[in-house]
């Protein structure tokens, strides 16, 4: 009956709670869809990194990731990949030697990343073969190169021109080679496309007077919770005083960073609009416990208890809050699921920074379902706050005068 | 007779720190089961005062006041709303109905607050709804009904929770002469059949006629208290 009451007094006045319903159907919306296509395009950009490149963890030698030397390299022991396949979600290991070189054609020669690979595995981990344009992708006994399509461009350079690479070895080695273009691949970032060279591994290692190092051993893992529970597990059993473990989020602060910076100006926003929406919500209350006192005054004297009195009111506060954001987040679930199967493309300036940073040129949502959640219980507790104004004017009525008044 | 309430030396003084205003100055009363009482008196004279103490909406500034023995002076506010579900019914000037509710449900209410069972309240429903002559629109919300017949389910609703007393303030004060009649013809019927004891508020010479007893009230004191030979 408590709840039957509620649900017909908040139908009561249809004009003001279907304007009511409809600030809150407004604020849900526009929360939703500004959180949605903010992760959307935060994971777009992550998935996209951890994909091309990092994966979502590194094995490094100690040292590694400050220093940055091949001096910090490490073998790969049978025992530590043993180790570290047995960690669940972890499908492979895969290898690379990389470091600085000095790439020279003709009379030009620029600075270039050059990364030693397992062709095979840094294929299923990154998809790199998809990227030549031109040429063949590499196998694991080549002594060719790739080549990024930036880089080759400044040098002019095409498919079976030599390359010649000079750069500073294992432990001071000079390194020098000269080495046939089998392939041109193509980069979003117009940073990598200026600058990657590949290697295969073997290549790579004798190259640098490093046989059988590694600088790097990335994990190749399904997903990103599959990820996060295999690090933390890693993190535990791995030996901390020769090796170290990166997880995607110490390997790319700088996206971590501009996402939460892009959540508090979000945040900030849909505050000031929940704000605005609240005093709405607020008038509304304040209309209708004063209509009501009357009535309420009538409720205790026929012998209904305060705290009776006081779920009444609060559920009817809830259920006008609840009743517009669940159409809201019905609304904004269709529209937002919508555009994650036909995402909008983005064209102009706009597409040219998502290139920069190596993402398509697309807007991706999340239908993640803490998002909507988060909107319920937002609604839900404003409306629970604003609804402690009726209660306190029931617990402190004294029905003879709300009745005389 | 059972004495079922019993009023001594009540007073009422409202703003008592400033200008004091002396509402009720020393009432003593006594009303027996079954009796049909109306208080009667000037606009000021007391009546709603007196009956907001009777049934616990206010509180005395002196005196106590005793329902079946029971001094509801001495009750905190949740026992005295407890109270007043079980014992006291209340029939208001503007009917006070629960706008949301039919006439069934509304007249349910107060026994759901009690926590009886589905079938008792039916049949309590039934019989009083055809009591007041509305079996018919037991279904109708409080809009859809006549101030007449909306104060016949608050007398319904009244009785629903089968009080020691009916309290009515001023219940034809809105009300036509022809329902007028009607509902007092209840109320009266209901006093006769059933013995319930029904104390009124009025001005209303009407109903005046039909009380077998009347109390007058004036400048917060009573001046009279006869017996109507003519009443009900």
């Amino acid at each position: 009956m408590i709840l039957k009451i509620a649900w017909r007094n908040v139908w009561r006045n249809k004009r003001r709670t279907l304007i009511t319903a409809a600030a809150i159907f407004f604020a849900v919306l526009f929360s939703v869809v500004a959180e949605s296509f903010n992760r959307g395009i935060f994971d777009g950009m992550i998935d996209n990194t951890v994909r091309f490149y990092s994966g979502y963890g590194q094995v490094l030698k100690k040292g590694y990731w400050e220093e940055r030397t091949l001096d910090k390299s490490f073998e790969l022991s049978d025992s530590l990949s043993q180790q570290l396949l047995s960690i669940d979600g972890v499908d492979q290991l895969v290898p690379r030697l990389e470091s600085f070189a000095l790439a020279s054609y003709g009379k030009i020669t620029k600075s270039s990343m050059l990364v030693g690979i397992d062709p095979s595995k840094e294929n299923q981990l990154t998809g790199l073969s998809k990227r030549v344009v031109k040429g063949a992708y590499l196998k694991a006994d080549d002594q060719a190169i790739l080549i990024s399509e930036g880089l080759a461009n400044k040098f002019k350079l095409d498919i079976q021109d030599t390359l010649v690479l000079i750069s500073q070895g294992y432990h001071g080695v000079n390194a020098a080679g000269k080495y046939p273009v089998k392939g041109i691949v193509s980069f979003g970032s117009p940073e990598l496309n200026a600058t990657m060279v590949f290697l295969p591994l073997a290549t790579a290692q004798w190259f640098y007077g490093a046989e059988g190092l590694l600088s790097t051993l990335v994990l190749d893992i399904e997903n990103k919770s599959t990820a996060e529970r295999a690090v933390a597990e890693l993190k535990k059993t791995l030996n901390a005083d020769d090796y170290e473990l990166k997880d995607w989020k110490q390997m790319m602060p700088e996206i971590i960073e501009m996402k939460a910076l892009k959540e508090s100006s979000n945040k900030i926003m849909l505050l000031v609009l929940y704000l605005i929406v609240s005093f709405g919500i607020f008038g509304v209350i304040v209309m209708m416990t004063k209509e009501r006192q009357y009535e309420f005054a009538v409720l205790l004297s026929i012998g209904m208890q305060r705290r009776t009195l006081s779920m009444i009111t609060w559920l009817e506060t809830v259920l006008l809050g609840v009743f517009g954001a669940l159409i809201g987040i019905v609304a904004s679930y269709a529209m937002m699921y919508y555009i994650l199967l036909n995402p909008i493309k983005v064209t102009g300036d706009m597409a040219v920074a998502y290139e920069k940073f190596g993402i398509e040129p697309i807007l991706l949502t999340s239908v993640d379902l803490d998002i909507f959640a988060n909107q319920a219980i937002t609604v839900f507790v404003i409306t629970s706050l604003i609804a402690l104004y009726p209660l306190n004017k029931i617990w402190k009525m004294k029905p003879v005068d709300a009745m005389r008044s | 007779m059972k004495e079922v309430i019993k009023v001594q030396a009540i007073k009422k003084t409202y703003n008592a720190e400033s200008i004091p205003v002396h509402a009720l100055r020393g009432v003593d009363l006594s009303i027996q089961q079954g009796e049909f009482t109306a208080l009667v008196g000037p606009s000021g004279s007391g009546k709603t005062t007196l009956l907001n103490i009777i049934g616990g909406l206010d509180a005395a500034t002196e005196g106590s006041v005793l329902i079946d023995q029971q001094n509801i002076s001495q009750l905190t506010d949740s026992q005295l709303i407890d109270f007043r579900k079980e014992h006291i019914g209340f029939v208001f000037q503007a009917y006070n109905l629960i706008p949301v509710l039919t006439a069934k449900e509304n007249v349910e209410f107060v026994m759901l607050l009690q926590g009886k069972s589905q079938a008792e309240r039916d049949a309590r429903v039934k019989d009083l709804l055809g009591a007041v002559g509305l079996s018919e629109q037991i279904d109708r919300r409080p809009n859809q009904l006549s101030g007449g017949q909306q104060q016949r389910v608050a007398v319904a609703r009244a009785l629903a929770s089968k009080p020691k007393f009916v309290l009515a303030d001023e219940p034809t004060a809105n009300l036509d002469s022809k329902s007028t009649a009607d509902l007092l013809d209840i109320m009266a019927k209901l006093n006769r059949e059933e013995n319930i004891t029904f104390l009124f508020s009025t001005h209303d010479q009407r109903v005046i006629d039909r009380a077998q007893r009347i109390v007058t009230l004036e400048d917060g004191a009573i001046i009279s208290d006869e017996q109507n030979a003519i009443g009900s």
